[in-house]
């Protein structure tokens, strides 16, 4: 075949990267200050550090999507200019990104092949590619149909087909870029097999990542990045909150400090929930639960099982087919959403970005976007800027909202502090329920405590509390129950010093025997 | 554990009447209108229709009684609604074929009703010749709007490409040369577009109207101030040869029309071939396809976005333009303001119609066309349906397509985005 000699046998190659002195700004935020770094041949090589660290912005450096302000990269020695990602590929360096860079309409071939073609006068070779994908998914243990829609495929093997890609392209070493974000606990697993299986072959992994756990379970080094900076290295045999610390800036506490719950009358009640999802499907599917007064409920679950769709039917932002569901004892189902907020529910969005604020409006206006038109922030006619700002400055201040005034664009803050006017904004209601939505998602470790703690604080104030995360870290430190949601049905509700394995087998569909 | 694919199980079952159902139903209405209605006022006259191009004696005909007529034609049309219904599959097979039978059972009314008699080759010829510049106009649309630029300035490079073969044909004295020019003259409309949407970022369907603004607007005034004051050496490039392919031509109903016409008739067929080819089994259309769908993705592979999208804007302007060249040089044979009166618009619509496919552009660019055939045909044998509605006839079938039947008709993801790195 055209394409099989191409597969190099893997052990021989090997790649040496080194970073010199990378230094790339954005205006005044300096991402990467002069970060040296050097991956040997066959190493994982961990890069730990927090949301808005710089590690990615690195590893775009290094892939020829951003060009650094100074520094210098050197492949096996050698300095190389890295002008775009076409260079890269060439230079070895191959990159699956947190985002996956699939063409959903395209076939897992066409993916694979787009950029380097096997053509003939400009026409494809459809058949060509389709082989190279079966080749390479034979060689590395990575199964494909190179025929499948990558819609239609699950994410788990999506970022399969990112990875076959970019070992067709002969790269020796592959950049991860938060690769287990998106997965499931036991997929999770199988990638850390797989990336360990890529080493043994002779390829370097730059693994990027925040989870300690995944990082001791497969790196060989680590170097941990701070606020743009290397803060250090660490073998994978420091503890946990060694790296935590190095990673932070100070010691962490990794759990969330709180009295066991004293869990009164139900507050929300969902019974028999259905609600379809954009494409049609039974994105919740007969969902009943019930979140008491003074206590946390948490669901865990892969992103997409239902998750989303279940609070945002119980939020009136989307039409449920079937079921009810009722706040203290009142129907609230298929009420609209400013009915429902405004009978007592706080709500924070999953996506802050698009959901919870008006980027281009400032702190101070997205903190009474509940409450724009009530006294004293307005009436039907006119806004009282005044009393808008005082409130801001109280809210500020309560919720350690790092700005530079209540005037700045709400959409210039941090992601940490962006999350944190949010939750302040749903706080300042008298409550009953509180539903937060990855509540933490993309947010630094103080704001994840921070936030953590007001979580607890509500519901030690007799509030219900509805925590929705694909984090099971974050699940299991602040909830009372836990709810495990697969394909829209609600599996279990268990204890939260229900063992990891147990939760992870039940986030795959898997009811272990000893349920009886 | 992880299955290969999503698989359906969750997917909600539809209620009984789906779209396709619906479709249906209002199939089975037209038809009953048809069977029962037509049949009831039509004249127990035959309809003759000829199979030529002319309505000589001589020539070869056949006629079916006006009423055994609109009763067989609005009862297939009543069978495409049932097996629509019965069925909930085949769309658009069945509503293309029952709407082709109630538009014959309404000629064959009109036919009746008139007495007139109609030339099908001819009928045809002229639905070719009318869906002309929606093809270069809706395929030009394609090619743009898959690379991820939206393209409103269809018309605009139109009457650019119009203007530009009636100036240059002439001036030169070539008409080959005016065919050129026209290219050419789309190519500048889309290298403005390209380089404020590209480069600039600027809206695209906003540039796109301004562009096709301009281009009326500078189009008339050099027409006004040039070519109305000397049409001798700058506004009459004379019509195109018609080239008549022996044989094929003779064919009956279809041959006029696909082998005895200009240049411009060889050409659109062609480029429908060539495009579709092109989107579908080559690197480029690969890879013009990825930039429209997913910019990013194919950035990260590799490839070069604005460049290939700049190509692309330009490939579409030399379409459209040559395209143009049909009202300078095939129905007229000078330039006039505002010459392409509008068309440019309908092939957008044929382009959404047609589902951004060059195929799909094609055929809906022909069932413009022969809307507009159809009205001229009417009028021509004096239907008493007022000339005004025969005239709306074509855009009220675009509404109807366009709002209607596309539905679900997903444009490239990134269809109207700039792309910005990082």
């Amino acid at each position: 075949m055209l394409f099989q000699h191409e597969v190099h046998i893997a052990l021989e190659a090997t790649l040496r990267l080194e970073l010199r002195g990378i230094t790339k700004r954005f205006g005044d935020l300096v991402a990467n200050d002069d970060i040296s770094l050097t991956v040997e041949p066959g190493e994982i090589h961990a890069l730990l550090g927090e949301n808005g660290a710089g590690k990615s912005t690195l590893m775009n450096v290094l892939y020829g999507l951003l060009q650094p302000d100074s520094g210098e990269i050197l492949v096996d020695g050698k300095a190389i200019k890295i002008k775009g990602p076409g260079d890269a590929i060439a230079a070895g360096i191959g990159m699956v990104h947190q985002h996956f860079m699939l063409v959903p309409v395209f076939t897992v071939a066409e993916n694979v092949m787009l950029g380097a073609e096997p053509a003939k006068a400009g026409f494809l070779n459809h058949a060509a590619a389709s082989d190279l994908v079966r080749t390479v998914s034979l060689k590395y243990g990575l199964p494909l149909d190179p025929d499948a829609i990558i819609e239609d495929l699950p994410i788990g093997i999506q970022q399969r087909v990112e990875i076959v890609k970019a070992l067709t392209r002969n790269v020796d070493l592959l950049i991860l870029d938060e690769p287990t974000a998106v997965l499931t606990p036991q997929e999770t697993d199988e990638l850390l097999g797989v990336m360990r299986g890529l080493r043994d072959a002779g390829k370097s992994i730059v693994f990027i990542t925040h989870k300690l756990r995944e990082v001791k379970a497969v790196a060989d080094r680590i170097t941990v990045i701070r606020r743009g900076k290397v803060v250090g290295s660490a073998e994978p045999t420091a503890p946990e909150s060694e790296l935590a610390e190095l990673m932070v800036g100070r010691s962490v506490v990794l759990e969330v400090p709180k009295q066991t719950s004293e869990p009164g009358a139900a507050v929300l009640k969902v019974s028999g929930l259905v609600v379809a999802d954009d494409r049609r499907h039974r994105a919740v599917d007969g969902v009943d639960l019930e979140v008491r007064a003074g206590e946390v409920l948490g669901i865990a679950g892969v992103q997409g099982n239902g998750q989303t769709e279940l609070v945002e039917a119980i939020m009136g932002l989307r039409p449920s087919l079937t079921g009810s569901v009722t706040l203290s004892g009142q129907d609230i189902t298929g009420w609209a959403t400013r009915r429902v907020l405004r009978a007592g529910v706080g709500y924070v969005p999953e996506d802050r970005s698009v959901d919870g604020l008006v980027k281009e409006f400032s702190l101070a206006e997205n903190l009474v976007l509940d409450l724009y038109d009530t006294e004293p922030f307005g009436n039907r006619f006119a806004l009282n800027p005044r009393a808008i700002n005082e409130a801001a400055q109280g809210r500020v201040e309560e919720f350690d909202i790092r700005s530079q005034s209540e005037q700045q664009p709400v959409g210039s803050l941090s992601g940490g502090n962006q999350q944190k006017v949010i939750v302040a904004r749903e706080m300042s209601r008298p409550l009953k329920l509180f539903i937060a939505s990855q509540p933490t998602r993309g947010v630094d470790v103080g704001s994840i405590e921070f936030i953590h703690r007001r979580i607890v604080a509500e519901r030690d104030v007799g509030s219900a509390v509805l925590v929705v995360s694909s984090e099971l870290d974050e699940v299991v430190a602040l909830a009372d129950r836990i709810a495990v949601m697969y394909r829209g049905r609600i599996l279990a509700v268990v204890p939260p010093n229900t063992p990891r394995e147990t939760l992870g087998l039940l986030m795959a569909g898997i009811t272990p025997e000893a349920d009886s | 554990m992880t299955s290969m694919t999503v698989d359906n199980s969750l997917a909600l079952p539809e209620g009984y009447w789906t779209r396709t159902r619906k479709a249906g139903l209002i199939m089975v209405l037209l038809g009953l209108i048809a069977a029962v209605y037509l049949t009831a006022i039509v004249p127990n006259e035959p309809a003759r229709f000829f199979l030529g191009e002319t309505t000589a004696a001589s020539g070869a005909s056949f006629s079916i009684n006006g009423k055994v007529g609109t009763l067989i034609f609005g009862l297939l049309t009543i069978a495409c609604g049932a097996l629509l219904i019965l069925t909930n599959k085949r769309f658009g097979l069945y509503v293309g074929l029952g709407l082709a039978f109630f538009v014959v059972a309404a000629l064959i009314w009109q036919i009746a009703e008139t007495g007139g008699q109609v030339p099908l080759s001819s009928l045809s010829k002229i639905t070719m010749e009318k869906s002309l510049p929606l093809i270069f106009g809706a395929i030009a649309g394609v090619l743009c709007e898959r690379s991820g630029v939206v393209n409103v300035a269809i018309e605009g490079q139109l009457l650019t490409g119009a203007f530009f073969a009636a100036l240059f044909g002439t001036m030169v004295g070539s008409q080959w040369f005016g065919l050129v020019a026209a290219a050419i003259g789309g190519a500048l409309i889309s290298l403005i577009l390209a380089w404020l949407a590209i480069r600039f970022l600027v809206d695209q369907v906003v540039i796109g109207v301004v562009l096709n603004a301009l281009a009326l607007g500078l189009t008339g005034f050099f027409y006004e101030q040039v070519m109305r004051e000397d049409t001798k050496s700058f506004n009459s490039p004379g019509l195109l040869p018609v080239w008549t392919v022996p044989g094929l031509s003779e064919i009956p109903i279809i041959g006029p029309a696909l082998f005895k016409g200009t240049i411009l008739t060889y050409a659109a067929l062609l480029l429908v071939v060539a495009a579709t080819v092109a989107l579908f089994r080559t690197r480029w259309g690969l890879r013009t396809r990825a930039v429209g769908e997913h910019p990013a993705a194919a950035d990260t592979v590799g490839i070069k976005v604005l460049g290939l999208r700049y190509v692309n804007v330009m490939i579409a302007g030399l379409v459209a333009g040559f395209g143009g060249a049909y009202f300078s040089m095939v129905t007229a044979s000078s330039f006039t303001k505002n010459i392409t009166g509008g068309l440019g618009f309908i092939a957008l619509a044929a382009m959404i119609f047609g589902r951004w496919h060059p195929v799909g552009a094609f055929l809906a660019a022909i069932f413009f066309g022969f809307s507009s055939a159809l009205s001229s045909l009417l009028q021509a044998i004096q239907s008493p349906i007022p000339s005004d509605f025969l005239a709306m006839l074509p855009y009220v079938a675009t509404i109807f397509a366009v709002a209607g039947l596309v539905g679900r008709s997903r444009a490239p993801a990134a269809d109207g985005k700039p792309y910005v790195k990082g």
